[in-house]
Order: C-alpha cells, then sequence, then structure tokens
C-alpha cells in the first residue's frame, strides 16, 4: 500500500499545475447556466486548449488518439484541474467519456478516424440516447426502432434526460433493431446526426428551474447503416463495455469540490457565530471524514483499475452510491449554515443543493446500483 | 501510487487468517463466552508467529514490518472476535520484558476515558496507564502491578471482555520512554482496523444466510429489501477500508480520527443489519452476530469515540 507519487507522477502534476496557472487566466468567465450556445462555446474553447496542450483524452489510448496516461496520471489531472478552479468536462462529457472510449473499443478504422480526433478538438459535442419514458432504470426495454430500408436504418420512438442535446452534434443512439429477440439482444449503437430530418428537440425543465436536459422525438429518422458501433443487435454489451466508466471517474474532482465547499461552510458558520452549534460542528466534523474517505476510496479504486489494465469494476457502485448521498447531506448542512437564506434561489450553494438532488437517480439509481453491488459483488441470487 | 495490498501484504493477512482459523475456531470462540480467562497457550501461540513482535526489529527478535503490516492482522483478529488485550500487546511489544514471547499479558489504559476502563483485569501481569488530563504533548504514562490498582466492579456487555473500572491512580511508576500521542493514534488505528474486520465480517455472514435461508420460495437474498441492507454493509466496510488503510499508511493523527470514526461506524451498523438478516435467529444467544454487536460496542467508546472525533475533525476545517 502506497499513497505516494511516483517521481514521474509528480513531474507530471507540476507541468500540469503550471500550465493551468498560465492559461486559466485567458479563459473567459462561465455564461449564465441558461445559455446553452455560451456554455458549450466555453467548453468546446477549453477542450481545444487541452487538446493544443497535449492534455486532450487523456485517458484514451494513444491509439485512439489519446496519451495512454496512467489511472493515477488521469486522477492527478481531475485533482489538479478541480484544485486550479478549471471548467467541469462540461458539454464534452458524453463525447470523452462515454461516446468516445465506446467507439475507440468497437468502432472501425474509418469510424474512428471520423468521430475521435473532433471530439478530442473539442469540435463536435454528443449527447445520450438511451433511456425513453418507460425505460430508465429498465434501460433494456427502450422501445426505440430501428427498421432497415437499403443503406440506412429508419429510427422512430423517443429518448429522454438527454443532456446537452439542444447544442449537440451527434447521439449516441441505443435502437431495437430486432424486436423480436430477448431484451438484452436485438439492440444496435448508432450515432445519430442531431441535424438529420426527423429528429426534434424539446427542453425539460427541472425542479432546479434550468433546461439541463431534452426529450428527442425521432420521426423516420434515417441513419445510415454505417454509422453502426459494433454488430448489429450487439449494442448492449457495446454500451455495457463503458458504462462502468460513467461511475468509475466521472466524480472525482466532485470529490475535490466537496471537499473545498466544506472547509468554506465551517468558516462561514464560525464568521456567522453559528460554531457555537455542537451539533452543526459535529455533522460537519462527520462530513470532514466522509469526503476525506471517499478520496481515499476514489485512490484504492484507481489503484485496482491500474492493476486490472484501466477498466473500472463493481468498485464504482460502491463509490457513487456513498458519494451521491454524502454531496446531498453536504448541501442539506449547507443549507442549515444559510439559515433563512436557505430559500433565496439565486444562492449558489441553494443551487447546488437542487442540482444535488439528481445524483442518486442519474447514471444509475441508488437502487439499481445496490442490486449491483448485491448481485456482482455479493453474489446474491437475481430475483424480486 | 499504488494504494493496493503487496503480494507480501496480501500473504500476511490471509496467513493470519488461516493462522486463527487452525487456533480459534468456532469451538474455541464458543469456549471463551462461557469461560472468558484469557488461554495462555493461545496468547504464547500467537507471540510465536509474531502477532506481537510484529513490528520490532529483527535484530531484536521481531518481524521488521510496519503500522500497515500491523492494520492488517488486527483486521484479522477483528474477523476472528480474537479476545484479549490485543492492542496493548502489540503497542508496549518492544517496551516491556515478556510481552514480545507472550509470556506476560499487559493491559493498556486510557485515562481520558470516562469511565476508565481496564480489560481482562484477571489476566494481566502489569497495567500501563496514560495520563488523562494533562495536554497530549505533555501525557505521560505509569506501570501498575494489578493488585495495586484501585478498581471497581464492571458488567461489561460484551461477554468476551471483562472489565474492571479504574477508580483511583494506585501506586503507579513512571514508565518513561513512551510517546503517549504515539501510543494513542495507534491503539486507536489498531481498534479500527479491528472494526473493519467485524464490519467485513458480518456482511459476509449476512450475505451466507441471505443466499441459504429461503422464505415464500425464494432464497431472501433474492428480495431487494434484503439484498440493499447487504449492499449498504459492504459499502460502510469499503469505505472504512479506504480510510483505515489510508491511516495505516500516511499515520496523520486526523486520518487516525475519521478512520475510527468511519470505522466504528461500519462495525455497529453492519452488525445491526447482518442481526436482522438473520431475522428471529440473529437474536439468539446462539448466532454469533450478537458478539460482533457487543464488541462493535466496547470499540467504538475505546480510543476516542463519535463525539471527539467528530469535534477534532470539525475543529481541523477552521484551523
Amino acid at each position: 500500500m502506497d499513497l505516494a507519487c511516483t517521481e514521474e507522477e509528480e513531474a507530471f502534476r507540476a507541468r500540469l499545475r503550471s500550465w493551468l496557472a498560465e492559461v486559466l487566466p485567458e479563459l473567459p468567465p462561465p455564461p449564465a447556466a441558461t445559455d446553452w450556445p455560451g456554455r458549450r462555446a466555453r467548453d468546446a474553447a477549453w477542450q481545444r486548449m487541452l487538446h493544443d496542450a497535449g492534455y486532450a483524452g487523456l485517458h484514451w489510448p494513444a491509439d485512439a488518439g489519446g496519451q495512454g496516461a496512467t489511472p493515477t496520471q488521469h486522477l492527478i489531472f481531475l485533482e489538479e484541474t478541480e484544485r486550479a478552479g478549471a471548467p467541469y468536462v462540461g458539454a464534452n462529457f458524453v463525447g470523452l467519456l462515454h461516446a468516445g472510449p465506446t467507439i475507440a473499443a468497437e468502432g472501425t478504422a474509418a469510424q474512428r478516424a471520423r468521430w475521435l480526433p473532433p471530439i478530442l478538438r473539442g469540435e463536435e459535442i454528443w449527447c445520450q440516447g438511451f433511456s425513453e419514458p418507460d425505460a430508465g432504470s429498465d434501460l433494456a426495454a427502450l422501445r426505440t426502432r430501428a427498421v432497415r430500408d437499403g443503406d440506412d436504418y429508419v429510427v422512430t420512438g423517443s429518448k429522454i434526460w438527454t443532456s446537452h442535446a439542444e447544442v449537440a452534434d451527434w447521439c449516441e443512439l441505443l435502437v431495437r433493431t430486432d424486436p423480436e429477440a430477448p431484451r438484452h439482444r436485438g439492440i444496435s449503437w448508432l450515432a445519430m446526426p442531431m441535424d438529420a430530418p426527423g429528429v426534434t428537440v424539446r427542453p425539460l425543465r427541472t425542479l432546479a428551474g434550468s433546461a439541463e436536459f431534452a426529450e428527442l422525438f425521432l420521426d423516420e429518422v434515417r441513419i445510415p447503416v454505417g454509422n453502426r458501433v459494433g454488430a448489429e443487435d450487439d449494442g448492449w454489451r457495446v454500451t455495457m463495455v463503458t458504462l462502468s466508466f460513467e461511475r468509475g471517474t466521472a466524480f472525482v474532482g466532485e470529490v475535490v469540490a466537496c471537499r473545498r465547499l466544506l472547509a468554506e461552510l465551517a468558516r462561514t458558520a464560525r464568521a456567522d457565530g453559528r460554531w457555537d452549534d455542537p451539533v452543526l460542528r459535529r455533522r460537519l466534523g462527520r462530513l470532514n471524514a466522509e469526503f476525506a474517505a471517499l478520496w481515499r476510496l476514489t485512490q484504492w479504486n484507481v489503484s485496482e483499475a491500474q492493476g486490472s489494465g484501466g477498466v473500472p469494476g463493481a468498485g464504482g457502485s460502491v463509490f457513487k452510491l456513498r458519494y451521491s448521498h454524502a454531496r446531498q447531506e453536504l448541501y442539506d448542512a449547507a443549507a442549515e449554515v444559510l439559515g433563512g437564506r436557505a430559500l433565496d434561489a439565486d444562492h449558489p450553494w441553494v443551487a447546488d443543493r437542487l442540482s444535488a438532488l439528481a445524483y442518486t437517480i442519474a447514471a444509475g439509481t441508488s437502487q439499481i446500483q445496490r442490486n449491483i453491488v448485491a448481485e456482482r459483488i455479493l453474489g446474491l441470487p437475481k430475483g424480486r | 501510487m499504488d494504494f493496493q495490498l503487496t503480494a507480501d501484504q496480501r500473504a500476511l493477512r490471509d496467513g493470519t487468517r488461516e493462522l486463527l482459523a487452525g487456533r480459534f475456531d468456532r469451538d474455541r470462540l464458543r469456549a471463551a463466552v462461557d469461560a472468558p480467562a484469557l488461554d495462555r497457550g493461545l496468547w504464547r501461540e500467537l507471540a510465536d508467529a509474531g502477532f506481537f513482535a510484529l513490528r520490532l526489529p529483527e535484530e531484536d527478535g521481531g518481524v521488521g514490518l510496519g503500522l500497515p503490516e500491523a492494520v492488517l492482522v488486527f483486521e484479522e483478529a477483528g474477523r476472528a472476535l480474537l479476545p484479549g488485550p490485543l492492542v496493548a500487546g502489540q503497542l508496549l511489544a518492544g517496551a516491556m520484558d515478556g510481552v514480545a514471547t507472550g509470556e506476560r499479558i499487559v493491559a493498556l489504559c486510557d485515562g481520558a476515558a470516562d469511565p476508565v476502563l481496564w480489560e481482562h483485569p484477571a489476566d494481566c501481569d502489569a497495567l500501563i496507564f496514560l495520563d488523562g488530563d494533562a495536554p497530549a504533548h505533555a501525557a505521560r504514562a505509569h506501570r501498575s502491578a494489578p493488585a495495586d490498582v484501585a478498581r471497581a466492579p464492571f458488567a461489561s456487555v460484551d461477554p468476551l471482555t471483562p472489565l474492571a473500572r479504574v477508580t483511583g491512580p494506585a501506586c503507579t511508576v513512571p514508565q518513561p520512554g513512551l510517546d503517549v500521542p504515539r501510543l494513542r493514534r495507534e491503539a486507536a488505528l489498531l481498534t479500527a482496523a479491528q472494526q473493519l474486520g467485524s464490519a467485513a465480517r458480518t456482511v459476509e455472514t449476512a450475505v451466507a444466510h441471505a443466499r441459504q435461508r429461503t422464505q415464500f420460495g425464494a432464497p431472501i437474498g433474492s428480495f431487494q429489501a434484503v439484498k440493499h441492507l447487504c449492499a449498504g454493509m459492504l459499502v460502510r466496510a469499503e469505505l472504512a477500508r479506504a480510510a483505515v488503510y489510508a491511516a495505516a499508511v500516511t499515520e496523520d493523527a486526523l486520518d487516525v480520527v475519521g478512520a475510527k470514526l468511519l470505522a466504528d461506524e461500519a462495525a455497529v451498523r453492519n452488525a445491526r443489519d447482518c442481526l436482522q438478516v438473520h431475522g428471529g435467529m440473529g437474536f439468539t444467544w446462539e448466532a454469533d452476530v450478537h458478539l460482533h454487536l457487543k464488541r462493535a460496542w466496547l470499540r467504538a467508546e475505546r480510543w476516542g469515540g463519535a463525539r471527539e472525533a467528530e469535534e477534532r475533525l470539525a475543529d481541523a476545517l477552521v484551523r
């Protein structure tokens, strides 16, 4: 057990840190949360800066245009960028963490050449067309149909909870290509251009007040057969190859941010004279232990992934379960620190408190994660 | 960074598990419940296997390993519910004659606790008492012969750990050369390691029961209500594991405090959930789960409880 970074890893950290200090002041300030084109433009500009400095697709394999970095280097990257206040992966999330790795792992040489470089340069934004109104946690119940017609699939159906749909260029789309096959077969993975005729995007207003995601309506959308990644009817397996990444490293930077907020809560409480309240103090003290341990668990999972060729295991579910609940507790504590000001919807902590409600639902609900932990790690029987 | 067990560490863990399975199986455990006097033969065998001398240099007859290795060994002791003043044996092996070899059994008493409790008072050859009221850096250690210690009986909730309450300073001899803050820190960490082992063991026990027990024509482990209890147990144990192992590597005082807090929670709550998964059988004396719960309660009060830990961790946020 060793928590120390190697000389090479520390050199990587130092280079990254000085680069961040140099370039971050050049980045324009973040636009309003409702300004989707502005958000896309800023995320794209940041990705371009990463690309030009040789940090794009850090954890992608080199033959996919990435840097082939180790999981530890990726961890350092996420830690340092968060610490420096760099933007989140934002609009590039699906491309960099999901569609890109899927295409890199399962795509043909032509598909890799077409789609991967624009993702790395921040030129093309992807969104995720997996969930449907009747197929959320039960993803394999999806019904969007794709019928072969010559060199095209003709796709009809609808998708929901599609983040960044309003500004995306491409959608990684799961469709049913064989309605007779068992649920997990008969599904295919397609790259759908968002400007194709028949695609309608309708923003969905969330409880936080903003339109964070959208519904997609697909009316006889023609998608070339050549846009299918992986074999026909093999889309479920193709999807599972990358789904674990979403739970593995997607939240690493956020743990750093949560620890920073926690310290800010304590300082605020002390400045406001609320520090005399032992219940509040103990609550923040416990959260300190919680987030410190979540950081250690991240280091544990990353080390484990490093040992197993970079593939995060079901341990990502253990982390996601605890983290998503801890994040909600953190913002509840923030509300306690704020007192009556917690009713001010414009306060950033209040907006984040509302957003945190999504964490136990998105990327697999807590209930689904518990099933994964119980069945895949503990070996309990599948059932009711 | 490679925050995983090395091959040697895995071998140490597996070897300790095997050793304890051979020397302290369920029959021995149950015999100890009925008659909690320490088995001095077993104590010597543990010593012969290097249990206490683990961290002593090889030239002093030790094994020459470090705190992470001690944590792995104590995790196994916690899994097996091994009784006795194990922490005192490990921490005082180099400081007092006969401890490393298992010839003498010593107890370590935390004068800051309320009440001040003494484990296995009938079995100890000496008692080391750590000052409670002095500031941490000035705290000192004293040694007493058991007969000289003023005590009152104390009915221990844990049948495997007889306790007495220390009521006075007694005739104490200063015991110089002991780093008291370090003793407290390492005592807390080794206690947390035992909690971790217990928490991991009760997950396994619950899962084994849930796979085998059938109701409504199916194993109860196929019901989500039971499955989710078990998943929650694993999450608690794994978070505590990351914290305990990291604290063993950094030896940082605050890391230890946080690790103890999470390991206490994991051991106590996992034992309760394990009891729940066992249903009515879990409420009987025959099931081992109450022994895990009672020991977890005891350890949670030793070397810093939740209140003190949370206050220290809160204080660190504003410093």
